[in-house]
C-alpha cells in the first residue's frame, strides 16, 4: 500500500494526475502478489533448466572425458618377415573352368585352415627380436608373448590369406599391444603398485617404457574398435562391429516391420474403423502398450518367437521382432495424432470435388502427414535402437565372437554389448571402451534425431 | 417488383381460394409455376445428429440455372441441409438423414448411387477457402484428372485455363500456375476454390457462406462471379449476409430452428415477407 503511494509521488509529472478509482487501487496493490509470483514461477523454471543441462553436460564430459581416449589404442610397429621356411602352404587355389561353385569353396576353406595352421606367432616373435633383442631368449619366453595381443596373429594370418605373395617379403605392420600394456601406458593403473599386484611383469614394463621411448609403441587410431568383433581372449582387439551389425539388421527388421505396420494401423483407426466401443477399447490398448515395461517384451518374444516358432536364440530377427512389437504403439500414437493435425477442410476439398475417401486420404492427407510420421518412426527406431533389457531375455547378452552376416545368425547389439563391456574384468581396460561404445551409439542415435529433424524440415508445408 | 415467373409462397389464402389442402400447405413453396426446370427436389427431409433432429422435414425445390439463397440465424440447419444436397454429411458418422432428395428425377440418397458420381455433379465451395497445399495448377487439375475428363496435358491445360478464366482468377495468375495455391490472397484463393469446382463441369455448386472470411472488395468480387455462373450452372449459397443474399439470389429461403420458414423470390421475401419471423429477421430484430 506504502509503496503504491509513494510511486506517484516521486513523479512531478504523476501529480497532475487524477487518484485512482477504489477499484484500481485494489487492482494496484493485487498487481504486487501477482508479479512476485509470476518472478517466482520464472525464476523456478529458469532453475529446472540450468539444473537439468547442468547434468546432462556432466553427463557428456564424463562420458567423452572417459570415452574418447579409447579411440586411439597402443601399438607397436614391427618389421615382420613373411618367413617361407615357417609359413608353408600350398598354392592359393583359383576356380578351374570345370570346376563347380561348390566344389571351389570346399577347396578354398580347405586351404584357408592350412594357412591357419601356420604359427604366426613366430613371425611376431621374430619381429620383435628385432627391437627387443632379448625377446628371443628362452627365458623371456613368455614375457615377450605378452606384448602384442594375442588375436593380431590372425591379422597376419589374413594378410597372406588375402596375398600370398606377400610369403618372402618384409613388411611394416601396426599390432596391437596387449590390453594391459594400454592400461599401462595411459596411466590408468598405479605404477607404483607391487609387483605382485602388476599385470605385466617387470620385464614387460621394461620393455613397454623403452619402446614407447623409441616411439615403436605409440597410440594409434583403433580401427579394431570398429572392424573387430567382440573378443575375450585377446581384449585389446575386441571391437563392436559384431554388435553395430546385430543392431543394424534388427534396425532393418523394425524398420520394414514396425514403421509400415504401425502407419497402415494408425490410418485404419483414424480414418475409415468406425468409432464404436471395440474401436475405443483398442486404443486404449494401444496406450497402454507404449507404456508397458521394455523387458516384459522380452518375455513375450522369448516365449513366442523362440519357444514357439522356434526362431533361433540371440538372433537380430528375434531381437527386431521383439523390438517391432515395442515401437508398434509409438508408431501408431505419432501417425494418429499427425492424423488428427491434419485440418478437415482439406479432406472435405478433396471429397467435395468428388475424390473417394481413399483417394482424399492418400493424395491430400497423407502427403502433409508424411512428415510427422516420419519424425515418429525415427524416434521409435531411435528408441529401439537404444533399448537392451528385452534383448537381454531372448539370449543376446552371450558372447559372440563373429560379426553377422545375416539376421539369423548369433549376434549382439549396440546396448547389449556397453553393458556386456561394463560388466568385462579387466575394468581399467574396458571401463574407457565402454565410454566409447556409449559414444558411437549416443553418435548415432542423434544422427537419427537429425535426420528425423531434417526430413521434417524438408517436407513440411504450410495448408 | 411481381415477378410471375418466379416461385411463390402458399398462404392461408391459397386454401381459401384454391382449395388446397394444409398437406399441401406444409409442403412449403413447392409449386414453381415458373419456367425454369426443377434440377433437384428435396421431401420432407429432415436430419438427426445422434438422437438431436436438426431439420424438422424440409421440402424445397431448386431450379435450373438460378442461385438461390439460405439465410436464417446460426445454428437454423441451413448449412446442414445444403451439405444434404451433396451428402457431405455422409462423411459425419452420427448423421442421419430421412426424406428423399431428387437430383433430375434420382433419388441421390439411393444406395445403388455412387456419392462420387453425385459429388463430381455437385460441386461444394466451403467457407473458409481451403485449396490444397499444392501449386495452383495442380488444385485445378485434380478435379479432371481423379475423374479421367482430360486424357492428355493439353487437354487438361485447356480445363485449367478455361476454369480460371470462369472464376476471373486467369490474369492474376497465369504466369505463376507452379505456385502454392495458399501463397494467394484470401479473396484468389476462394476463387481458386470455385474454379477448382467448376473443373469438373457440375450441375449444381454448393457455397457454404463462401464470403464470410473474405473483405468487402473481394466478396464484391466473388458475387460478380456468382452472378455469371449463374448462365452454366445452378448455385444453391448459404450466407450470413442478408444483403448479399438480397444482391446475388433470385431467389431466398428462410430457415429458422431447423425449419425452413418461408422461401420465395429474394425480392418478395425481402420487401414483402409472408411470415412474421422472416420479418423480424431481415429487418435484424434478431438472428
Amino acid at each position: 500500500m506504502t509503496e503504491m503511494n509513494m510511486t506517484p509521488a516521486n513523479d512531478p509529472a504523476a501529480e497532475n494526475l487524477a487518484p485512482l478509482s477504489k477499484t484500481q487501487q485494489t487492482v494496484a496493490r493485487s498487481l504486487n502478489r501477482r508479479h512476485r509470483q509470476e518472478k517466482l514461477f520464472k525464476g523456478v523454471g529458469l532453475g529446472a533448466v540450468v539444473i537439468s543441462l547442468t547434468l546432462v553436460a556432466i553427463l557428456f564430459i564424463n562420458i567423452f572425458a572417459k570415452g574418447l581416449p579409447a579411440f586411439w589404442q597402443s601399438a607397436i610397429t614391427l618389421e615382420i618377415y613373411f618367413d617361407p621356411e615357417i609359413i608353408q602352404i600350398s598354392e592359393k587355389p583359383v576356380q578351374q573352368p570345370d570346376e563347380t561353385e561348390n566344389a571351389f569353396r570346399q577347396r578354398f576353406i580347405e586351404w584357408q585352415s592350412e594357412v591357419g595352421m601356420v604359427n604366426f606367432n613366430r613371425l611376431i616373435l621374430e619381429g620383435l627380436s628385432n627391437v627387443i633383442p632379448e625377446a628371443s631368449e628362452r627365458k623371456y619366453r613368455r614375457d615377450s608373448a605378452r606384448i602384442v595381443t594375442s588375436g593380431e596373429r590372425y591379422a597376419l594370418r589374413d594378410m597372406v590369406i588375402e596375398n600370398p605373395e606377400i610369403i618372402g617379403q618384409t613388411k611394416t605392420v601396426h599390432l596391437l599391444t596387449d590390453a594391459n600394456i594400454d592400461v599401462w601406458l595411459k596411466g590408468n593403473i598405479d605404477r607404483s603398485l607391487p609387483d605382485a599386484q602388476q599385470q605385466l611383469s617387470p620385464k614387460v614394463r621394461e620393455w613397454v617404457t623403452m619402446l614407447s621411448e623409441q616411439g615403436i609403441i605409440e597410440n594409434r587410431f583403433s580401427f579394431a574398435l570398429f572392424m573387430n568383433p567382440d573378443s575375450r581372449s585377446s581384449l585389446a582387439s575386441a571391437g563392436l562391429a559384431g554388435a553395430f551389425m546385430g543392431s543394424l539388421y534388427m534396425m532393418l527388421v523394425v524398420i520394414f516391420l514396425a514403421v509400415p505396420m504401425g502407419v497402415a494401423a494408425a490410418i485404419y483407426l483414424e480414418e475409415f474403423a468406425p468409432k464404436n466401443k471395440l474401436t475405443d477399447l483398442v486404443e486404449v490398448n494401444i496406450n497402454n502398450l507404449a507404456a508397458v515395461p521394455s523387458i516384459v517384451f522380452g518375455l513375450l518374444g522369448a516365449a513366442v518367437f523362440i519357444g514357439w516358432f522356434k526362431l533361433p536364440m540371440s538372433a537380430p530377427i528375434v531381437g527386431g521382432l521383439v523390438l517391432s512389437l515395442m515401437t508398434l504403439p509409438t508408431v501408431i500414437i505419432a501417425t494418429r495424432s499427425t492424423l488428427k493435425a491434419i485440418p478437415p477442410s482439406i479432406r472435405q476439398a478433396a471429397l467435395g470435388l468428388g475424390a473417394s475417401k481413399m483417394q482424399a486420404i492418400f493424395h491430400h492427407v497423407l502427403p502433409l502427414a508424411v512428415p510427422g510420421i516420419l519424425t515418429g518412426a525415427i524416434l521409435g527406431v531411435a528408441q529401439a535402437l537404444g533399448e537392451a533389457a528385452p534383448l537381454l531375455l531372448i539370449g543376446m547378452k552371450s558372447f559372440v565372437a563373429q560379426v553377422p552376416t545375416g539376421p539369423f545368425e548369433q549376434s549382439t547389439a549396440l546396448p547389449v554389448q556397453i553393458f556386456l563391456w561394463q560388466g568385462n574384468e579387466l575394468r581399467n581396460f574396458f571401463e574407457a571402451r565402454t565410454s566409447a561404445a556409449i559414444i558411437v551409439l549416443l553418435a548415432l542415435m542423434l544422427s537419427l534425431n537429425a535426420l528425423a529433424i531434417w526430413l521434417r524440415k524438408k517436407y513440411e508445408k504450410r495448408w | 417488383m411481381n415477378n410471375p415467373a418466379k416461385p411463390r409462397i402458399l398462404t392461408e389464402q391459397d386454401v381459401t381460394l384454391h382449395g388446397v389442402t394444409k398437406a399441401d400447405l406444409a409442403m412449403t413453396a413447392i409449386e414453381t409455376n415458373s419456367s425454369g426446370k426443377v434440377k433437384m427436389t428435396a421431401r420432407d427431409v429432415k436430419v438427426f445428429y445422434g438422437d438431436n433432429e436438426a431439420i424438422h422435414g424440409v421440402n424445397l425445390d431448386v431450379i435450373e440455372n438460378e442461385v438461390i439463397a439460405f439465410i436464417g440465424p446460426s445454428g437454423c440447419g441451413k448449412s446442414t441441409f445444403l451439405r444434404c444436397l451433396n451428402r457431405m454429411n455422409d462423411t459425419i458418422d452420427i448423421c442421419r438423414v430421412t426424406g428423399s432428395i431428387k437430383m433430375d428425377g434420382r433419388d441421390i440418397y439411393d444406395p445403388t448411387l455412387d456419392v462420387v458420381q453425385l459429388r463430381a455433379q455437385v460441386g461444394m465451395v466451403f467457407q473458409k477457402p481451403n485449396p490444397f497445399p499444392k501449386s495452383i495448377y495442380e488444385n485445378i487439375a485434380y478435379g479432371p484428372r481423379l475423374h479421367g475428363l482430360a486424357s492428355r496435358k493439353s487437354e487438361l491445360d485447356d480445363v485449367v485455363e478455361s476454369s480460371l478464366r470462369r472464376a476471373g482468377l486467369w490474369n492474376e495468375v497465369k504466369d505463376r500456375l507452379d505456385q502454392p495455391g495458399t501463397g494467394l490472397s484470401g479473396g484468389q484463393q476462394q476463387r481458386l476454390c470455385i474454379a477448382r469446382s467448376i473443373a469438373v463441369s457440375p450441375d449444381v455448386i454448393l457455397m457454404d457462406e463462401p464470403c464470410s472470411a473474405l473483405d468487402p472488395i473481394a466478396t464484391s468480387i466473388i458475387e460478380e462471379l456468382i452472378d455469371e455462373l449463374k448462365q452454366n450452372f445452378t448455385i444453391v449459397i448459404v450466407t450470413h449476409n442478408m444483403q448479399q443474399a438480397a444482391r446475388v439470389s433470385d431467389r431466398t429461403a428462410f430457415f429458422h430452428l431447423g425449419d425452413l420458414i418461408e422461401i420465395g423470390a429474394t425480392n418478395e421475401v425481402f420487401t414483402n415477407p409472408k411470415n412474421k419471423r422472416t420479418e423480424d429477421y431481415i429487418t435484424g430484430r434478431y438472428g
